[in-house]
């Protein structure tokens, strides 16, 4: 029971990292219909931009622990918005209009172009950042020795997640902004009929998206330590599997998918084995998608023409 | 008949009011193939004018060619004097223009509510309680249905909401295309008593393109005939509905 709590509570913080990079793919493919594979790599430079301003403060003798904290996100998800921005803008915005595998084709490349970058910028070997924030809340402690144990970190990860998340199913569901985007989602010619422009909605989506994975790339950075030019990678592939499961374009379906997947491979690795929990991800997304196409959450898919 | 015929005896004198809309020359091209072939329409502030053509003729691709998208490859658009030929779709109904275009178009994900929203974007919102209820006074249906999703609507319904969330940006001028399609005839003659209205209370000028040329030509002050991407005639209403092309091409069986 204390082993199965504990479990519980490592995967539902490692499926709220997921969940906050799901947010991106699924919001960029709501609007214009594409996967950005670059997406993972956004992430991935969102953890490098919180540990070089880590750094940086460091040196500058600013140490007071929240603020640190408060700055590096800001600074991540500032920065790391400017570069969903600019990918957008140099990548995807020309090749809007042409045949639909060109921007796939694109996002590949850019994600290879940007693992790259940082690899010769940033050097390949693991960075690493000494634990910042230690302890945590003994939920139990049972004679046999098994301990559950929620820590600061995990706590802040979710917490954070959950305000995020409300934040933004509000700005999507409230706001001006939320409606235009769901406009242009659903008919990006009448949105622009309206006055909607259609090209600064698309740019903000995919600022909006890379702000939430530079929260994520923090998170990592804190949570696990170590980062390096590949972690975009494979927790991009995983995040993408979340957004579908969840059922790509839907919102809650990208949380609902990043939570499942988080707790598939956290008890996977608790109960069998470490090396076939990726294996078990995929398995289980295979199968939800036989029975379900479109993803837990997803509508039935109307092929646009 | 109805309050729909009255309005067309009163043909404003052109030469008093502003010029609103001058198309000059447009030709539209969808890749090679050439919709538009040099059109020419004028409308003066506080007219309906209509433009009727058969099913392939042009009239949608010059709605669109007005909002920029596509643009015109050669010509221009004048808009109150402006030239907003090549301007962003999304600049040119910043000026008060709205359409309601051709297929309705309504967000069916969205409710009612939102769907109008949508239609304030560019609008103060200080306006938008006052302009939320003249479209239910006009569309009392979309009241009832306010919470309910754009898909789920009836035909009728959705034409309502098309028009009404072009309402909502307090439009000078109105572009309406094809309102009457599929609609049954009596929903058909309440949203043409609700332009006129629109047009008598308010001096909306409207730019109306249909294929129900009896209504059309018998609601408008002018009207336009578009064939294969140009304008073959032009005149009042009244002269069109008279004249014999118009009558076999376009009247035959449709009017009642």
């Amino acid at each position: 029971m204390e082993y199965f709590l504990q479990q519980l509570i490592n995967g539902i913080t490692l499926g709220s990292i997921y969940g906050l990079i799901a947010i991106g793919y699924t919001m960029v493919y709501g609007i214009i219909g594409m996967i950005n594979f670059a997406h993972g790599e956004v992430f991935m430079i969102g953890a490098f931009i919180a540990l070089t301003s880590f750094l940086a403060l460091a040196a500058l003798g600013i140490t007071f622990l929240p603020l640190v904290l408060l700055i590096i996100l800001a600074v991540a998800m500032i920065f790391t918005a400017l570069w969903g921005w600019t990918i957008e803008r140099v990548a995807y915005r020309p090749l809007r209009g042409s045949f639909r595998l060109a921007p796939l084709i694109t996002a590949i490349g850019m994600s290879i172009f940007l693992q790259n970058f940082v690899q010769i910028t940033q050097g390949a070997r693991v960075k690493p950042l000494p634990p910042q924030i230690q302890g945590g809340i003994t939920l139990m402690d049972s004679p046999s020795g098994i301990v559950v144990q929620l820590s600061w970190m995990q706590l802040i990860i979710i917490v954070m997640t959950v305000v995020l998340m409300t934040a933004f199913s509000l700005i999507i569901g409230k706001t001006s902004l939320g409606r235009q985007q769901r406009a242009c989602e659903q008919d990006r010619k009448m949105a622009s009929l309206l006055g909607v422009n259609v090209d600064r909605t698309i740019s903000l989506t995919f600022v909006m998206g890379a702000g939430l994975a530079a929260v994520a790339g923090t998170m990592y950075l804190l949570y696990y330590g170590v980062i390096d030019f590949y972690i975009g990678f494979i927790a991009g592939v995983k995040a993408f599997t979340a957004a579908v499961l969840g059922g790509i374009g839907s919102l809650p379906g990208a949380m609902l998918g990043g939570l499942a997947i988080g707790l598939i491979e956290t008890f996977w690795s608790g109960y069998f084995s470490v090396e076939y929990k990726d294996v078990a991800a995929f398995s289980i997304l295979a199968i939800v998608l036989i029975f379900l196409p479109s993803g837990l959450l997803g509508r039935p898919e109307v092929e646009k023409v | 008949m109805s309050a729909v015929a009255q309005t067309s005896n009163a043909a404003p004198e052109a030469s008093s009011r502003e010029l609103m809309l001058s198309v000059r020359g447009v030709e539209t091209f969808y890749g090679k193939i050439q919709a538009l072939r040099g059109v020419d329409i004028d409308v003066y502030a506080g007219e309906i004018v209509t433009l009727i053509g058969a099913n392939g003729a042009g009239k949608s691709t010059l709605m669109m060619t007005i909002c920029g998208n596509p643009q015109a490859r050669s010509g221009e658009i004048l808009y109150r004097g402006d030239d907003i030929t090549r301007l962003p779709t999304h600049d040119i109904m910043s000026r008060s223009i709205a359409q309601s275009p051709e297929g309705r178009r309504i967000f069916p994900r969205m409710t009612v509510m939102e769907n109008l929203q949508m239609g304030a974007l560019l609008e103060d919102p200080k306006h938008f309680d006052a302009d939320l209820n003249k479209v239910f006074e006009l569309f009392p249906r979309l009241k009832e249905r306010r919470n309910q999703r754009g898909g789920t609507l009836s035909g009728g319904e959705q034409q309502m909401l098309a028009i009404g969330r072009a309402l909502m940006s307090r439009p000078k001028l109105l572009l309406l295309d094809e309102p009457s399609l599929g609609l049954a005839p009596i929903i058909v003659k309440q949203i043409f008593s609700a332009i006129s209205e629109l047009n008598r209370s308010e001096g909306l000028t409207v730019f109306l393109v249909e294929q129900n040329a009896f209504h059309a030509l018998r609601l408008a002050h002018r009207g336009y005939v578009m064939v294969n991407g140009r304008i073959t005639m032009s005149g009042t209403g009244r002269e069109l509905l008279s004249r014999e092309e118009v009558r076999s091409a376009y009247l035959e069986g449709g009017a009642h």
